[in-house]
């Protein structure tokens, strides 16, 4: 019985709750709200309630449910470390089985299941995507929705790449003299919006003698689905990723995802609960599976030589799936100060979600907006010229927050200030 | 049935915005932070922004007959806001605004939904302090604790919730606004209402408004852990400290159940084969804080210490903190749900409720770990329940009536800091005798004659 298949599966998370409302303090949502409904105490009560027959699951409720980022602070500071995420995960669930997914986030998980048809049409999209959107002025960081279909105008999206990462390296990246040799799941948003993200990669990976498979056959990591309840899809999602990686013969899987990392890590293993054959391949290669600032730290220390000097001042926002989700916050720090000519001052809040939270800054724009305006505020009191993260996600969150507040700062993954002084180091 | 007409006013006051009334959300307004309480949902749920909405809110309420429920963040112990007889929660969390902070006379207007850690951060940035620090200081009201009169780690030398409270503005059951108090040291005009409003649990009027004093920080602070094999030896180390003229900011006790909870739990080098441990600190300025220090080091020796740790570092202070902290989370592993008592004594005898609590502990073959405010005589016993277990409630609801009463016997009182809610109102007889409770029955009927304001709460109707 995983959070996947069984409400019943987190009664004894629900247990737990001493109802104490420590969640309050840290909740980015209640923080914005200061509903009941919005923090993690409320929803137990919630799902308590439905579990015993009070309430029905409706629509309504599912709309509550929808109100949680799963950025993890509630577990942290929960004093029975209730593991929320679960909770929240399989009320989800739950509500998908009892009534049905969204219309429109059907289509959309469909569409990241059909692998071949939506890479056609991310493609075909990256021709078109001036129709519906308006391009920021005089940058080249990207665009704002022309009209608000619901997920409103403020948001801008980076441009679609005019060719994806997948279609820029061949599926074997070889070097002279390898040390080992890993594969790399880029996840679609590296593909498709942030390509220079997935060549920083490619490019610190051969500097360190690392031989790179790009599995052609990868597909969507199933988190968009599983955190909405779409179990199904995440499911088809998870077997075809792991057959496609059980092909490339690598001893580490790398990722610079922070939510395809905890897809690889964690959910494939429990939605694979059942079929003895996948869930074999889940366990192992989440046992095998490295976020890149993880990999290049603590698996293959990377080369400090040949760095060359980064004139940049630098914060550091770390992803929630990456810093509560898999514990790795030292590491991006540890790289970024190893290289030469970078200053980096700390946000106060540096652990605190940035607010983007995948689909969630779709369906409630404007809470998203107000939980980034606070992150970006943390950020302006740096006065640092360059925000570094490690998750596309909370990139696209970030550079979008620092374009509408009207800043001028680059948003960063820390692998590509690597590659950055690696390359500076050549010159 | 609520009537939809309500609904209707209620949104024409304070806006469609402000109005909650969904089933889903009104689930979520039907418990607070109390263990084992009846859960009861609101009719609706409103926030009010200004201290004209609360007086419209009010008058729609009376009259309609309808019961209001003042709530802050929902973190007492008492249940202290559950909507017992359904009809309006007050949610006042949207008045969350400092409105001053003035460094001359040092005090700040706040209103009620201010958080008391936002609170202390903006009085630490001009180097000052408000004192009062209840466990839920990060997320816990001013409205809320100053209606709870809320005490803390501190309350030894700082005092609690009531000693720092100037000035309030409240609007009245009969929808009047009262204003009283003011940036003076001194002030006796009139009745002192200020007493009378802090800790009235939201059953006398709705604060809208409130003028707290504020202190110089201290400027340094030290920590000391003193782990004894006797009971009697820190009770007697407890009046000691105090009777050297020593006033520590905070002076906590651990009992041997807690102690090896925590140590089963966290693997911290806890002494499990100590029968108490105290947690010491002593604040002040440099020069006083350096004389205090190996003074209690020198005392807590004499009164036999079997090991004395001091903190040098701020890292060897939080590992001493450690425990502490962990004593709640680490009860909450044993079993599910934690009741969470206040019963509190004069601090010469603390180690006679403690042996007290662990003879009603056997009796009823109950799982009760002491812990708490030895300095202020403010144990917190908790038992640790399962809560689908009817007979272990059973027994429990019966070792919490003898701990009152053990408590009030050694010249005590049933409720030192969490308040009487809805969880201690059948025992106010015992401490406050017939006569007492009706003195607070006619107090609130002056104030309340309909009962319209928490109703359930603290003293009820009577027959």
């Amino acid at each position: 019985m995983s959070v996947y298949t069984s409400l019943d599966s987190v009664k004894d998370e629900l247990l737990k709750c001493l109802k104490c409302g420590n969640c309050q303090a840290v909740c980015p949502i209640y923080k914005e709200m200061r509903h009941e409904v919005a923090v993690a105490r409320g929803k137990i009560v919630l799902v308590e309630t439905l579990l015993n027959g009070e309430i029905e699951m409706t629509d309504r409720l599912a709309d509550k449910l929808s109100l949680c980022t799963t950025c993890m602070a509630c577990n942290q500071i929960c004093p029975n470390g209730i593991r929320f995420d679960k909770v929240i995960l399989a009320a989800r669930a739950e509500g998908v089985r009892k009534k049905g997914l969204h219309p429109i986030k059907k289509i959309a998980f469909k569409a990241l299941k059909l692998q071949r048809l939506f890479d056609l049409g991310m493609k075909t999209g990256s021709k078109f995507q001036g129709l519906a959107m308006k391009r920021v002025k005089g940058q080249d960081y990207g665009a704002r929705m022309r009209i608000d279909l619901g997920i409103g105008k403020e948001k801008v999206f980076p441009n679609l790449a005019s060719k994806p990462f997948r279609s820029q390296f061949p599926s074997e990246v070889k070097v002279p003299n390898p040390k080992m040799k890993v594969a790399f799941f880029s996840g679609c948003m590296i593909n498709y919006f942030y390509p220079d993200m997935g060549k920083s990669v490619v490019d610190v990976l051969t500097e360190n003698d690392i031989e790179i498979a790009i599995p052609a056959d990868q597909a969507c990591c199933g988190i968009p689905a599983s955190v909405n309840g779409d179990v199904d899809s995440a499911k088809e999602q998870a077997k075809r990723n792991l057959r496609a990686f059980e092909e490339s013969g690598a001893d580490a899987l790398l990722i610079a995802c922070s939510s395809c990392g905890s897809a690889w890590k964690h959910s494939f293993s429990e939605l694979m609960e059942g079929d003895a054959y996948y869930k074999e391949l889940a366990d192992k290669w989440a046992a095998k599976t490295y976020d890149i600032n993880e990999f290049l730290v603590n698996v293959v220390p990377f080369k400090r030589d040949g760095l060359g000097e980064v004139k940049r001042t630098v914060t550091y926002h770390d992803p929630c799936h990456l810093n509560r989700g898999q514990n790795i916050n030292k590491e991006p720090r540890e790289i970024l100060k190893a290289i030469p000519g970078v200053q980096f001052i700390e946000m106060k809040e540096p652990g605190r979600c940035c607010g983007m939270a995948g689909s969630f800054s779709l369906v409630h724009p404007e809470l998203s907006g107000k939980i980034s305006d606070k992150k970006i505020a943390d950020i302006a009191t740096t006065s640092t010229n360059t925000v570094a993260t490690a998750c596309p996600a909370c990139r696209l969150q970030l550079a979008s927050g620092v374009i509408n507040a009207g800043m001028n700062k680059d948003v960063l993954h820390t692998v590509q200030i690597l590659a950055e002084s690696y390359a500076k180091g050549k010159q | 049935m609520f009537s939809k007409e309500v609904i209707n006013e209620l949104v024409t006051v304070v806006g469609k915005e402000n109005v909650i009334s969904e089933l889903e959300d009104l689930v979520t307004y039907s418990f607070d932070a109390t263990a084992a309480m009846p859960r009861v949902k609101p009719d609706v749920v409103v926030t009010p922004l200004n201290t004209e909405h609360v007086v419209k809110i009010v008058e729609v309420a009376k009259k309609y007959e309808i019961p209001i429920y003042p709530r802050g963040s929902g973190t007492n112990l008492s249940g202290g806001t559950i909507p017992l007889e359904k009809g309006i929660v007050v949610s006042m969390v949207h008045m969350n605004k400092i409105l001053e902070v003035d460094l001359d006379n040092l005090c700040a207007w706040v209103e009620p939904g201010v958080i008391i850690q936002d609170l202390n951060n903006e009085a630490m940035k001009h180097g000052l302090i408000y004192p009062p620090d209840p466990g839920t200081v990060a997320t816990a009201t001013m409205g809320g604790s100053v209606s709870e009169c809320s005490g803390g780690l501190r309350g030894l030398k700082y005092g609690v919730t009531k000693h720092y409270i100037m000035g309030m503005e409240l609007v009245l059951a009969n929808g009047d606004v009262i204003k009283w108090g003011g940036k003076t040291v001194k002030n006796v005009t009139g009745y002192d209402l200020t007493a009378l409003f802090t800790g009235a649990e939201g059953t006398l009027g709705i604060i809208t408004r409130l003028l707290v004093k504020l202190i110089p920080a201290p400027e340094a602070r030290k920590s000391l852990l003193a782990v004894f094999d006797d009971l009697d030896k820190a009770g007697n180390a407890i009046s000691s400290i105090v009777r050297n003229k020593i006033i520590p900011a905070t002076l906590e006790i651990m009992d041997k159940v807690t102690i090896n909870t925590v140590e089963n739990f966290t693997k911290a080098g806890l002494p499990i084969h100590a029968e108490a441990v105290l947690l010491i600190e002593v604040d002040g300025y440099k020069e006083s804080v350096a004389r205090e220090a190996p003074l209690v080091e020198k005392i807590c020796q004499e009164c036999g210490a079997i090991d004395i740790k001091v903190a040098e570092t701020d890292e060897e202070r939080d590992l001493i903190w450690f425990a502490r902290r962990n004593a709640l989370p680490s009860l909450g592993q044993v079993k599910p749900s934690t009741v969470l008592e206040d019963a509190t004594v004069p601090r010469s005898k603390i180690p006679e409720i403690i042996k007290a609590i662990r003879r009603i502990a056997d009796k009823y073959q109950l799982f009760i770990a002491t812990y708490g405010h030895a300095g202020d005589g403010n144990l917190h016993p908790t038992i640790v329940i399962d809560p689908t277990d009817k007979d272990e409630i059973e027994r429990m609801e019966h070792a919490v009536a003898e701990i009152f009463e053990a408590a009030l016997g050694l010249g005590g009182t049933i409720s030192g800091e969490h308040g009487i809610g809805i969880g201690k109102i059948k025992y106010l007889p015992l401490e406050f005798g017939e006569a007492g409770v009706d003195t607070l029955r006619r107090i609130k009927e002056a104030l309340d004659p309909n009962y319209m304001l928490n109703p359930g709460k603290v003293v009820d109707r009577g027959e």
